[in-house]
Parts: structure tokens; C-alpha cells; sequence
């Protein structure tokens, strides 16, 4: 059914049935979701539990429903423009709407996805791995995540109301300022990636505090686990890297909303300055999702080989080499933009090195494995996937890093292969690794291994079959972002093939759900918190953690501190003794963070349409909440001793 | 019974020895020994297993080969024209496609042996009872596979950074000899959603198509008048983007006679899967007899017919004999030219 012509009804989205079933499956999972908690009550554990949480474990899991339920919804999106690419000259989806789809894709999954599924990883894993009862500014972590919360939600309800961004998920100017994009499609992007973007500096801040300064007594730096020292990594990107985009987007917003000429074709405007501000922030982005990744195959390849991590020295080092290299590549998105001879010599040698301490790591997690044990338990698995489809992915990157060669392949399917190989076998694959790892700690239960290896196998092969002829489709001069394509070119088996692989993926996507939804019912049970025989310090805790993680906080000697223990059988220096329990110091919940969000996410939706005096009336919201909070003297409380002793008695730990 | 190494298979393994136990390592012989007293330990089924990994083994490398050799067949003939990149039709394609190749060469160099590594590694040390291959779970230094894996990617990047840079520098530059043969210059203006080609030396332009001679260096001067767009035509060679306000020059020649397929290479918005125009190649002669008919047959472009042109649609190919005078000049300057002045000066060198 052509779906030519997107309209609008006042601000709802009209012409397409598509966007009509989306309307009636957002009203329906409204409904739905506020009928359970009425029915079953459950409205003040809501509110109790997680709506106002502080505590690093809730908001790690919330980040990543979060996370799972938008890799749904985008890839619902790649769905879509595989089904309207299958064949060409169809009719399935017109220019207007695939274009909107292409760009929400790329959006969702980098911001959406991709972010709150590492900020869960982190939140999750690293308080316990350094030994500490919470993160540096716990109620700045709950702002950081009910900012992004909202800003997923600023972005996802624009393809029903007002129209989603069509510009890419770059967003490049002149074609995203106001004459060429007209609407509030693309006010959507900036002011929800703007909003979002705030949660991820505060993150950084919070987590590079955290690890700098809570770690357990005794664990130096160089003892620290990988995946904490990944951490630092990503977070000091983040740091560095996030205002450059902040100012890029608002710049373009105030071309857009104040007309002003930073990046229009006229009146002085420069658009490729936003292209350059925007990959400055863009590359050292995609280091950040890739590097914790990489914290999470030398945590999972060094506990399924029984065996130490090899060259940790290296690991480190090759970690912040390729966090300071990561800024000085970032033209390497754009050398076909005509910088001149220099710039893209220079930066084509810089992309070259950058990709020496990541193979680098590829060895070192082999030679890990050698000598070793091998488990072949889901986690395993999908860090043994990882390692052929990353060094492919990393060799086509070498390619693109040949500037000449890459005015050949730039913009075309092959870097669109290139790409989805390194996000996918790269990012994804590790934050599945890490699901499974680390699903026991959070839930207390294991993910069932069956229908594990079922998500496994559609998800590797389905990702083989959609993108490795693309490989081949750009070497056929088949450019990226069409809606469609001409027949006789010889691009329609590929293409084909492509979208079947594409539908796998969705199926492997499916037997995870099936899997976490079985492994709730039948799941086996983490008795022990234990379940991996781990070598890291939240292994020794149960599972889940008691809300404060540690009773009494442990003293460090050794790297792999509960390995070391384990091997030594002085596993139950760990255990707390009652004498040494004290008061503990925990954050009070609190409900401003969700009420900061809501106000951010009625001052961004104001914005888009141009509702200047609304928004600024929800703005002057966040300013109150914040003095509020600037005012809150009794923030904190004390868990007393006899709470503790109940709670770890019961826990079978005292 | 003594089940015994193939030649490679020990090779690897005393290297390894070697690498582990420095000078410390047996002799071949004591290694030999070693494996082979580990071995007779096995039973039947690991046996089979390993004779089957083995064969298993043989049929990947079979395998790997024949890949490899199909991979190398498809990109050295070009394997027919639908692999456009990889059927060059003139010098820039080609040196492009040669600096391709090359980074394939090197690059597998680096991806073989990391696979083939991969499924030894995870064949051998496999959590099965009954394994007996060593197990020393504090094995985590070694200074020798270190320098290894820094030293072999330090020289390939080497090799590749140099073969680039000094390619990218030559690509800058004409592709033939230009005292020879005098080149020809294009104005290209990327508009929504059609591509117009401007002549200065005829005067002539064609919207969606372009004419070139064989064998003659083309530079085509590019920019836009609207969302920045990409000029690709790949048999002919690699993409400059056409950016409003600056004027890029690509160099681009035709060695064989064609019809080159052409399309933008940078999103646009709605019409960008339309913009498609293609570059057609002839002999000297026939060029020639082509500008001549464009310039006594074809309708003038007005001025009114050039702002036209920015309209916002789809069209087919146009011809027309002359053009409004500067206009190129003009619609770089308009859209922010005086902020770039080393392109317009070059730019308006070019009106001879």
C-alpha cells in the first residue's frame, strides 16, 4: 500500500496504516500497562521501588528494559527497510516515510540502545566490582537515567505526532536546517538527543568519580577488573566527547528556531563546521559503546577459560591508547568532503593506528583462552562469535582508512556493512554476552542455555546473510540511504538475501524474549551468587545483591581478588562478622530525578512545536526542582546494625 | 599406538614451546616425544575426533584456498560489470581499485592466521573431560607474542599508510600527462534533485548526462546548490561531495568507450534515490560531432530556466546549447563563496 503521502491532523500523523496500528498499540499497551498495576495493586511499589530509586542496581536494570524494548522498536524499524529494499521499485514504503524509518534506526540504536545498554553495564557491574555500596552521586545517576528515559520519549512519539526527523541520523546541515526540513520532525532529534546527552555527562562525572575515589581499600588502580578499567575509558570519552555534540545540536536548533545562519547555505553559514562537530563527538562516540564491550570479553573470556587474563598490563594500555587516538580520527567520516591532501593523509594513518591496540586485544583474549578451560556456557559463546565477526568488521575499517580507496566505498553499502558489523558483532554482541553474564547477579535466576543457543545461532547466522552481501552490494556502486533502487543493476538477489537475513536476526531477537520469558518460570536458580565460578569481587555477593551490596566492605591484596580467595579457600574472608557490621550509609529515594525528566521532556516537546512561553514555563520547572534539591538537607539515612544482621542471616551469609 | 604430527602442526607447537619456555624449550625431538606420549594417553574417541578435526581441518584449508582464490579471481578480472568498483574504466578507478587490492593482501595476512588461531584454540581447550592438553592457568605474559602482534600490524600500517598517502597526493593531481593532452574542464552543480553539467569552454550544459572524450583528463569542478550531495561515478573513479559555497575539482578520465552509470552519494531528502545521471564516453571524434550538435540544435537555459532548475523535482536529461554567462561562478558565491576563497580564485581562474 503506498504510503506516498504523510500528513497531519492537527499534530497526529495521518495517511499511512502503519503509523495508524502504531497509534492503536501505544493506546493499547497504555491501557494495558495501566490496567495490570491497577488490577494488581501495584502502583506504590511502582512509585516505592523504582520510579523514585536511587539505588545503582534498580537503575541498571531499568536502563536495560529501557534498552531492550528500543533494540525492539529499531529493529522493528530495520524490518521495514529491509522488507521496501527487498526488491526493487516497491511501493511498501514511499521516500518521506523510509526516510523518517532510516533515521530513527540509526537514532534509536546508537542513543537509545546502544548508551542505556552500556550505562546498565555499568551500573550494574561496577559498584560491585570495585567494592562499593553505590555510585559517587546516586541521585545523579537517577537524573541521568530519567533524562535519557525522557528523551527516548521525546524521540519515539514523533512518528505520531508532528513527524519523526528524516535527515539522517547524522543529522548533517544544510539538509536538517529549517529551509530543507521544514516541521518539527528534525526539532525532535535535537532537542531529545540534547536532553538525553546531559544524562550521559552527568553519567561520566558520576562514574569516573566512583571509580577515582570508592574503590575498595587496597584496590590500586592496576587491580582493578577490566571491565572497570573499560569504564574509565568510556567515561573519560564521554566527558570530552559529549559537548561537542551538545554544542552542535544547539546550534543547529537556534538556526532552527531563532533562524540563525551558523550552518545555512546563506547569509555567512558554514555547514560543513557541523559535520566536523558532529563527527568530533562521533567517533570517540562509537568507541564508547565498543569499549565496555571490549571490559566485557576480557571479564567473560578470562572466568569461561579458568584462566588469568592475558597481558593485563597491555589490556590497560591499549584501553587509553585507543581513547586519546579516538579524537584524532574523526575526518575519517568525511574524506571524501574534499579537506585536501593533509587532512586526509593524516587522517587516514591515524584511523590505521587506531586499529593496532584493538587487535591487539583480539590476541590477548586468544591467548587468554590458550592453556585455559573453555566453557562453552552462553556468555562464552557469544564472545567467541564476536572475535571472527569484529576482525572482519576491524578489516574492512583498515579498508575504509585508505582515503582513496574510500572515495569508492564512502556512503555506499559497503560502509553500511562495514558499520553494522562493528555495532553489531562488535557492541551488540558483547552487550548480549554481558546480559547473560551478568543475569544472575541482577535477577537471581540463570538464562536457559537451550533456548540461549536458539537466539544464538538465528542472531549469527542472520547477521552473516543480511550484511555480507552488502560487502559485495557497494562494490556494485549501490549507494546507502535510497528507498528504493532501479531493477537491472544487479543488485536484487543480494538485496533479497539481505532481507532474509535481516528477518533471522528478528528471530533471534524473539527466542531471547521467549528466553528471558521461560528463564522467569523455569530458570535455574542462583543459589550460591555464584553461578560462573567468577574470579571478580560481585561473584562473591548473592544474587541479587542486598540493597547495600556489602556488609562490611572487603579488603583487597590481589587482582582477581575472589579467584585468589577461591584458590586459596579463604573464600569466607569475604563473608562479613557480625562485630565488624556498623551503620550503613545509603541515599534516601527520591521522586525529583522522574519529576526533572518530566519536566525536560514537556520543555523539549513545547520547543519542537514552537510553543516558546509553554516550555520555557517547564524549564523554569527544572529550575525549581533543582533548588529544591539544592535545599534538601535530609538526603541520606543510616541502615542500622540489627537491619543488616537480619538481612545478611537471611541471606545465609552471617 | 603413536599418533604422530603433521610438519606444520609441530612447527606451531614448538614455537609455541618456545615461546613459553625461551631456551628452556626440549630439543624437537624431546617435544616430539612429549606430544606423542600425550597422545598415546588419549581414547578412541578423542582419537577420531582429532583425525576428524584434522580432516576437518584439510577441508577448510581446502576450502579456505578455494575462497581465497575465488575472492582474489573476483577482484583482479572484475568479475563482470555489475561489481562497478571493481571494473575500472579508467586510471582513477584503477589506481583506487589497486590500493583495494592491496589492502586486501595485507589485510589477510593479519585475519587467516587470527581465525585459523581461533578454531584451534577453542577446538583444543575445550572444557571436555578426558583433554589432555595443558592447562596453566596463570599463563598471562609473554613478551615474545607481544612484540609479535605490536611489531607485524605496526609494519603493515606502515606499508599502508605509505602506499596511501603517497596515492592520495597522486590523486590530487591530473591523471595523465596534461602537457600532452589538454584536459577538459565540467562544472557540476548538484541541485534537488537532478545534476547539472556546465562546459565553460563550449558554453553549453546538460542536465543528468555528460559527454566526455576518451583518454582525456576531466576535471570536474563541483558544488552545490542545495543540501551538500556526492559526485560518483564508480567505474570512473572515487566520490568528491559537491558542497554549496565551495568549489571541489575531481579528476576523473575515461579510457574505454561506455555509458557509465553516475548517482549522488550524499543524502538529499526525498528525491535522493532519484538523482541517477550518467557519464558517456566517446572517441575524440565523435565528442567533437556531439558539441557541435548540442551547440547549433539545443534550446538556450535562461536565466529563468536556470533558477527553474532549483525547483525541487525530478526531471529527465536536458540539452542546452548556451547558459546564462558566470552563473556557476555566481551560484558558488552566492551560497558562501567569499568565505572560501582559495576554491574561487582557482574556480574563477578556470573562466578562460
Amino acid at each position: 500500500m503506498p504510503s506516498s503521502h504523510l500528513s497531519h491532523w492537527g499534530l497526529l500523523v495521518t495517511g499511512d496504516p502503519l503509523i495508524y496500528g502504531a497509534d492503536a498499540s501505544i493506546i493499547l499497551a497504555s491501557v494495558g500497562i495501566v490496567f495490570v498495576l491497577t488490577y494488581f495493586k501495584k502502583w506504590k511499589w511502582l512509585w516505592k521501588e523504582w520510579l523514585t530509586t536511587v539505588d545503582h542496581k534498580r537503575i541498571g536494570i531499568m536502563y536495560l528494559i529501557a534498552a531492550v524494548l528500543m533494540l525492539f522498536r529499531a529493529g522493528t524499524d530495520a524490518l521495514l527497510m529491509r522488507t521496501q529494499l527487498a526488491l526493487p521499485n516497491e511501493h511498501f514504503l514511499g521516500p518521506s516515510h523510509y526516510d523518517q524509518i532510516f533515521t530513527t534506526h540509526g537514532t534509536v540504536m546508537i542513543f537509545f540502545m546502544a548508551m542505556p545498554f552500556i550505562f546498565a553495564l555499568m551500573n550494574i557491574a561496577v559498584p560491585l566490582q570495585i567494592g562499593a555500596r553505590d555510585v559517587a552521586f546516586p541521585y545523579l545517576n537517577a537524573v541521568s537515567f530519567w533524562l535519557f528515559f525522557f528523551g527516548a520519549m521525546l524521540l519515539n512519539i514523533s512518528f505520531v505526532i508532528g513527524g519523526s526527523p528524516a535527515a539522517g541520523w547524522t543529522s548533517y546541515a544544510p539538509l536538517a536546517g529549517l529551509h530543507f526540513s521544514p516541521g518539527p520532525g528534525e526539532n525532535f532529534y535535537l532537542l531529545a538527543l540534547q536532553i538525553t546527552g546531559i544524562g550521559s555527562i552527568a553519567t561520566g562525572i558520576n562514574f569516573l568519580a566512583t571509580i577515582f575515589k570508592m574503590r575498595a581499600p587496597g584496590m590500586t588502580l592496576m587491580k582493578m577488573p577490566l571491565f572497570t578499567w573499560s569504564i574509565v575509558a568510556t567515561n573519560i570519552l564521554i566527558i570530552f566527547a559529549f559537548p561537542a555534540l551538545a554544542v552542535a545540536l544547539a546550534l543547529l536548533l537556534i538556526d532552527r528556531i531563532a533562524g540563525a545562519h551558523f550552518f545555512t547555505i546563506h547569509a555567512g553559514g558554514l555547514p560543513m563546521m557541523y559535520i566536523n562537530m558532529f563527527w568530533i563527538w562521533g567517533h570517540p562516540e562509537v568507541y564508547i559503546v565498543i569499549l565496555p564491550a571490549f571490559g566485557v570479553f576480557s571479564e567473560v573470556v578470562a572466568t569461561f577459560s579458568r584462566k588469568t587474563i592475558f597481558g593485563y598490563k597491555a589490556m590497560v594500555s591499549s584501553l587509553l591508547l585507543i581513547s586519546v587516538a579516538s579524537y584524532f580520527v574523526w575526518a575519517h567520516h568525511f574524506f571524501t568532503m574534499g579537506g585536501g591532501v593533509s587532512v586526509n593523509s593524516f587522517f587516514a594513518v591515524a584511523s590505521m593506528l587506531i586499529g593496532i591496540p584493538t587487535g591487539v586485544k583480539v590476541f590477548n583474549w586468544m591467548f587468554t583462552m590458550y592453556r585455559g578451560r573453555i566453557r562453552m556456557k552462553m556468555p562464552m559463546l557469544w564472545t567467541i562469535a564476536f572475535i571472527p565477526c569484529f576482525v572482519l568488521g576491524g578489516a574492512t575499517g583498515m579498508m575504509l582508512a585508505v582515503a582513496p580507496a574510500d572515495y569508492q566505498y564512502h556512503n555506499s553499502y559497503f560502509l553500511v556493512a562495514h558499520f553494522h558489523e562493528m555495532l553489531i558483532g562488535g557492541v551488540v554482541f558483547g552487550m548480549f554476552a554481558a546480559l547473560y553474564y551478568w543475569w544472575p547477579k541482577m535477577f537471581g535466576f540463570l538464562l536457559d542455555e537451550k533456548w540461549g543457543r536458539w537466539a544464538f545461532w538465528l542472531w549469527n547466522i542472520g547477521f552473516y546473510v543480511c550484511f555480507e552481501p552488502q560487502y559485495a552490494l557497494g562494490l556494485m556502486g549501490m549507494q546507502r540511504r535510497m528507498y528504493t533502487y532501479p531493477a537491472g543493476m544487479g543488485w536484487t538477489a543480494l538485496n533479497f538475501i539481505s532481507t532474509i537475513g535481516a528477518f533471522l536476526m528478528g528471530l533471534g531477537f524473539i527466542f531471547m524474549v521467549w528466553d528471558i520469558v521461560y528463564s522467569i518460570f523455569k530458570g535455574e536458580r542462583d543459589l550460591t551468587g555464584d553461578p560462573w565460578d567468577g574470579r571478580t569481587l560481585e561473584w562473591s555477593l548473592p544474587s541479587p545483591a542486598p540493597h547495600y551490596n556489602f556488609a562490611v566492605i572487603p579488603t583487597i591484596t590481589d587482582r582477581d581478588q575472589w579467584w585468589t580467595l577461591k584458590e586459596q579457600g579463604r573464600q569466607d574472608t569475604l563473608r562479613p562478622q557480625t562485630e565488624d557490621i556498623k551503620p550503613i550509609h545509603m541515599p534516601k529515594n527520591s521522586a525529583k530525578p522522574f519529576l526533572i525528566g518530566i519536566a525536560f521532556f514537556t520543555a523539549g516537546f513545547g520547543f519542537v512545536f514552537g510553543w516558546y512561553v509553554f516550555g520555557a514555563i517547564a524549564l523554569f520547572g527544572v529550575v525549581v526542582l533543582l533548588l529544591a534539591r539544592s535545599f534538601e538537607y535530609h538526603s541520606d539515612y543510616h541502615i542500622p546494625v540489627d537491619e543488616v544482621i537480619h538481612t545478611e542471616t537471611a541471606l545465609g551469609r552471617l | 599406538m603413536l599418533y604422530s604430527l603433521s610438519p606444520d602442526q609441530e612447527i606451531i607447537i614448538n614455537f609455541l614451546y618456545f615461546c613459553r619456555d625461551g631456551r628452556r624449550a626440549g630439543s624437537i625431538f624431546e617435544n616430539r616425544r612429549r606430544l606423542q606420549v600425550a597422545h598415546f594417553w588419549k581414547d578412541e574417541r578423542r582419537e577420531k575426533g582429532v583425525v576428524a578435526m584434522k580432516a576437518g581441518k584439510v577441508r577448510r584449508r581446502t576450502l579456505t584456498y578455494a575462497g581465497l582464490g575465488a575472492v582474489a579471481a573476483a577482484l583482479l578480472t572484475g568479475c563482470g560489470s555489475q561489481f562497478q568498483v571493481l571494473d575500472p574504466a579508467g586510471p582513477v578507478a584503477r589506481t583506487e581499485l589497486n590500493m583495494i587490492d592491496i589492502s586486501i593482501v595485507l589485510l589477510l595476512i593479519v585475519i587467516v592466521p587470527v581465525i585459523g588461531l581461533l578454531i584451534y584454540i577453542v577446538y583444543r581447550y575445550r572444557d571436555k573431560p578426558g583433554n589432555t592438553a595443558p592447562y596453566d592457568p596463570h599463563f598471562a605474559d609473554s613478551k615474545v607474542m607481544e612484540f609479535i602482534w605490536w611489531g607485524i600490524p605496526i609494519l603493515i600500517v606502515a606499508i599502508l599508510g605509505t602506499l596511501t598517502v603517497r596515492t592520495t597526493i597522486s590523486l590530487a593531481q591530473p591523471p595523465g600527462n596534461t602537457s600532452s593532452v589538454q584536459p577538459l574542464t565540467i562544472e557540476v552543480t548538484s541541485l534537488d534533485w537532478k545534476w547539472l553539467f556546465q562546459y565553460p569552454n563550449g558554453k553549453f550544459a546538460t542536465v543528468n548526462y555528460a559527454e566526455i572524450p576518451v583518454g582525456v583528463p576531466v576535471q570536474f569542478i563541483l558544488t552545490s546548490n542545495a543540501p551538500m550531495n556526492s559526485f560518483w561515478v564508480p567505474r570512473l573513479g572515487g566520490q568528491e561531495y559537491t558542497m554549496p559555497g565551495m568549489a571541489l575539482r575531481l579528476w576523473l578520465q575515461a579510457n574505454q568507450v561506455g555509458d557509465y552509470y553516475g548517482h549522488g552519494a550524499n543524502f538529499t531528502g526525498r528525491g535522493f534515490a532519484h538523482t541517477t545521471f550518467h557519464v558517456i564516453a566517446a572517441p575524440m571524434a565523435k565528442f567533437d560531432q556531439w558539441v557541435k550538435h548540442v551547440k547549433s540544435t539545443a534550446p538556450a537555459l535562461t536565466p529563468t530556466g536556470y533558477k527553474n532548475l532549483a525547483i525541487p523535482n525530478i526531471v529527465g536529461e536536458m540539452t542546452f546549447s548556451s547558459y546564462p554567462a558566470n552563473s556557476f561562478y555566481n551560484t558558488v558565491m552566492n551560497d558562501g563563496g567569499r568565505f572560501m576563497p582559495s576554491t574561487v580564485q582557482e574556480e574563477a581562474s578556470l573562466h578562460h
